[in-house]
C-alpha cells in the first residue's frame, strides 16, 4: 500500500452514468489486475474503493459508475484537480492460472478490472474470451478495447438492445474454457457458479471502512477461514467460497 | 515500504489552518528554548506522548507498521479480544455519515489464546513498547478469565475492559449501562490481575457519571471513554437499514463534542485517570480532550480514512503545544475545570 496524490488527467463519460478517469501519478504499488485504490473524495468521510482498470508508468485508469454522493462528486472533477488515494490495495487475479483459453466474465462496472487481466493473459500467450453483460445498449463500454487487445468478445444485455439478449450465463452457453475470472454483482456470481465448467476466481465487492485490513468491516466467511475482502480479497478462489443463504 | 504523504487538508474539516504547509512539525528557529514535553503517565506507565490508536481501528498494528514506524505512538489499544474466537456480525457492517461512520463489526477477533500465541509474539518485531489489551466478554467470569490470561503477558501495559460494545447482544454494553454490573466486572477483573485496569464506558446511557463512579469505587485504576454512540442509517433505494444488524456504533469527528462533554463530566466526578476518545482527529483535538481532563487520548475512526492520522498528530503535537503556550503537556490536564 502506498498513499499517492494523483492529478486528474481525464474524466469523461463512457456510457450511461459510467465515466473513465485517468489519474497521473505513481502507480508502482499495483502488482496484479483486480487490485483497487481507495479515494478520498471531497465532502465524504469514508474513502471510495474503486477497482483499477489499467495502469502504466504515467498513472492509473479507473472506470466508475455514478451511484451515490461520492461517485457523483468524482464525476464533477475537472482535469488538473488532485485526488488523494491509497493504492495497490487487495489481492488481485492470478493470470498464471488461466491456461490456454481463459474466460473473462464481467457484469457492468465489474468489467474494468478484467481489462488489465485480459492484457496480462494475452501477454502470457493465452487466447481469452470476454463475456460482458450490461443492462442495455446505453450501458455497454469497452467492447472495442477488449477486441483491440485480441480477445474474443461476447456481449449480453438484459433487454437485448445490444449483443445477445439475456445474462452473461446465456452468453457463456457453448463456450469451452480452461479457467474463468469473474467480476460483477453477487447474483451474477451465483448464476455463473451453477454452470461454470472449470476452476476460477471471483472478485467480490463489500462496504469497507478502511480498505487496508484494519477495521474488519468487510469480512466474509470462506471454507478456508474468515477473509477480509479488502486484504485477502477482493479476489477469492471458486473452491473456497461459501455461498451463504 | 515507501511512504508518500499528501498535503491536502483533511476531509473531516479538522484542518490545521495551514494546509500544505503545516502538516509537518517544524519548530522555527528561536521559537522556544526547549522542545515541549509531550510525556504523560497512565497509572505509573510513562508514555512518550498521549496519542493512542483506539481499539478496533488499528488491528494489532501490523497493517500500519507496513506504512510507518508505529513506535512513535504513545502506545496503542489492540483489537477487542474475547475468550473464544468470533467471526462477528453479517455484512454490510459499515455505513457512512456526515463527518463520521457507523460500524457493526461485532467483536470479530481470533480469541485470546490466538492473540497470546501469535499476535503478541509477532508484534515484538514491529512494536517495542507495551500495548493496551482491550478485552470484551459475555459474562463476568469470562471477562476475568480472559484478563487473567493476559495478565501473564509482559507486553501488556494495561487492561482496557470494554463494557460498552453496542454491536453484540448481551455482550459488553449490558454491563456498561448499569453501575452495579460495571462495578461487578471491575471487581472480578481486579481480582485476577496486578496490571492497571481501565474500564471503557458506553455513552449510550442516561447519565455516565454514576457508572464512572461505581467503577472507581470498585477499584478501577482508570476509565476510557467514550465508546461509539448507537446510530443508524437507512438506504433510500432499498428502504432498509444500511447495516445488516440494523444499528451500529457511530464514530468520527461528528461525535467529538459529545465525547468531550462526557470526559469533562466524568473528570469532575472521579479522581482516577481518564483516557479520552471520540472523534479525535488532530493535535488540537488532543489538547482539547486533555483540557477537559483526559490524561491520554485515543484516536479511532481517523485511522481508517487516513492511515497516517496518528503519526501526523504525534508530529504536530509539539508545534501546536507551542502555539498555545504549553511547555509541559501534563500541566494542562483538566485545565478547563479551573476558575
Amino acid at each position: 500500500m502506498k498513499e499517492v496524490c494523483y492529478r486528474v488527467a481525464e474524466n469523461r463519460p463512457l456510457a450511461r452514468d459510467v465515466l473513465r478517469m485517468r489519474l497521473a501519478g505513481d502507480s508502482s504499488a499495483f502488482t496484479a489486475p483486480g487490485q483497487f485504490l481507495n479515494l478520498r473524495v471531497q465532502g465524504c468521510y469514508l474513502r471510495r474503493p474503486i477497482s483499477v482498470c489499467d495502469w502504466d508508468r504515467e498513472g492509473v485508469t479507473i472506470i466508475y459508475k455514478v451511484v451515490g454522493k461520492g461517485t457523483a462528486a468524482m464525476s464533477r472533477m475537472e482535469p488538473g484537480e488532485t485526488l488523494d488515494a491509497l493504492t495497490g490495495l487487495g489481492n488481485g487475479f492470478d493470470p498464471d492460472k488461466g491456461g490456454a483459453a481463459p474466460l473473462l466474465i464481467g457484469g457492468g462496472v465489474g468489467v474494468p478490472p478484467l481489462y488489465r487481466l485480459c492484457r496480462e493473459l494475452i501477454a502470457r500467450g493465452a487466447s481469452p474470451t470476454a463475456v460482458l453483460g450490461f443492462g442495455s445498449a446505453a450501458d455497454v463500454f469497452y467492447r472495442e478495447e477488449f477486441e483491440a487487445l485480441g480477445a474474443q468478445v461476447r456481449i449480453a444485455t438484459a433487454d437485448g438492445s445490444a449483443g445477445q439478449r439475456g445474462f452473461v450465463t446465456d452468453a457463456m452457453a457453448g463456450l469451452d474454457y480452461t479457467y474463468f475470472y469473474a467480476c460483477g454483482p453477487e447474483p451474477m456470481f451465483r448464476a455463473v457458479d451453477r454452470i461454470a465448467k472449470s476452476s476460477g476466481q471471483y472478485s467480490f465487492e463489500e462496504r469497507m471502512g478502511c480498505g487496508f485490513g484494519a477495521c474488519m468491516g468487510c469480512s466474509c466467511r470462506t471454507l478456508t477461514g474468515s477473509k477480509r475482502i479488502c486484504r485477502e480479497g477482493p479476489v477469492l478462489e471458486r473452491e473456497e467460497i461459501l455461498w451463504e443463504k | 515500504m515507501g511512504e508518500v504523504r499528501n498535503t491536502a487538508p483533511g476531509a473531516a474539516g479538522q484542518g490545521t489552518g495551514a494546509p500544505g504547509q503545516g502538516r509537518i512539525a517544524v519548530i522555527p528557529d528561536g521559537a522556544a528554548a526547549a522542545a515541549p514535553d509531550t510525556r504523560v503517565t497512565l497509572s505509573g506507565w510513562e508514555l512518550e506522548n498521549p496519542v493512542i490508536p483506539a481499539s478496533g481501528t488499528f488491528g494489532f498494528g501490523k497493517e500500519f507498521a507496513e506504512l510507518y514506524d508505529i513506535n512513535c505512538l504513545g502506545t496503542f489499544s489492540f483489537k477487542g479480544t474475547t475468550r473464544q474466537a468470533r467471526f462477528g456480525n453479517p455484512t454490510p457492517r459499515i455505513a457512512e455519515c456526515t463527518a463520521g461512520m457507523i460500524n457493526s463489526v461485532g467483536l470479530q477477533n481470533p480469541g485470546v489464546e490466538h492473540v497470546i500465541a501469535h499476535e503478541l509474539p509477532e508484534m515484538k518485531a514491529y512494536f517495542h513498547k507495551k500495548v493496551i489489551a482491550n478485552v470484551s466478554g459475555f459474562s463476568v467470569a469470562e471477562y476475568a478469565e480472559t484478563c487473567a490470561m493476559l495478565d501473564r503477558e509482559e507486553q501488556v501495559g494495561l487492561l482496557e475492559v470494554n463494557v460498552s460494545c453496542p454491536n453484540v447482544h448481551n455482550g459488553g454494553m449490558s454491563f456498561g449501562v448499569s453501575p452495579e454490573a460495571a462495578a461487578e466486572v471491575t471487581r472480578a477483573v481486579k481480582a485476577v490481575t496486578t496490571k492497571p485496569v481501565y474500564i471503557k464506558l458506553s455513552p449510550n446511557v442516561t447519565d455516565i457519571v454514576p457508572i464512572a463512579k461505581a467503577c472507581e469505587q470498585a477499584g478501577a485504576d482508570g476509565l476510557s471513554l467514550i465508546n461509539t454512540l448507537l446510530g443508524m442509517r437507512i438506504d433510500l433505494r432499498r428502504r432498509r437499514p444500511v447495516i445488516a444488524n440494523r444499528m451500529g456504533g457511530f464514530s468520527g469527528p461528528a461525535i467529538f463534542p459529545v465525547a468531550l462533554r462526557m470526559v469533562y463530566q466524568v473528570c469532575e466526578a472521579v479522581s482516577i485517570p481518564v483516557i479520552g476518545m471520540g472523534g479525535v482527529s488532530s493535535a488540537e483535538d488532543v489538547i482539547e480532550m486533555m483540557l477537559a481532563g483526559a490524561a491520554a487520548v485515543q484516536v479511532g475512526a481517523a485511522n481508517l480514512v487516513d492511515p497516517f492520522a496518528c503519526k501526523t498528530i504525534v508530529e504536530e503535537l509539539p508545534r501546536v503545544m507551542q502555539r498555545y503556550g504549553i511547555q509541559t503537556l501534563t500541566e494542562i490536564i483538566g485545565g478547563a475545570h479551573h476558575g
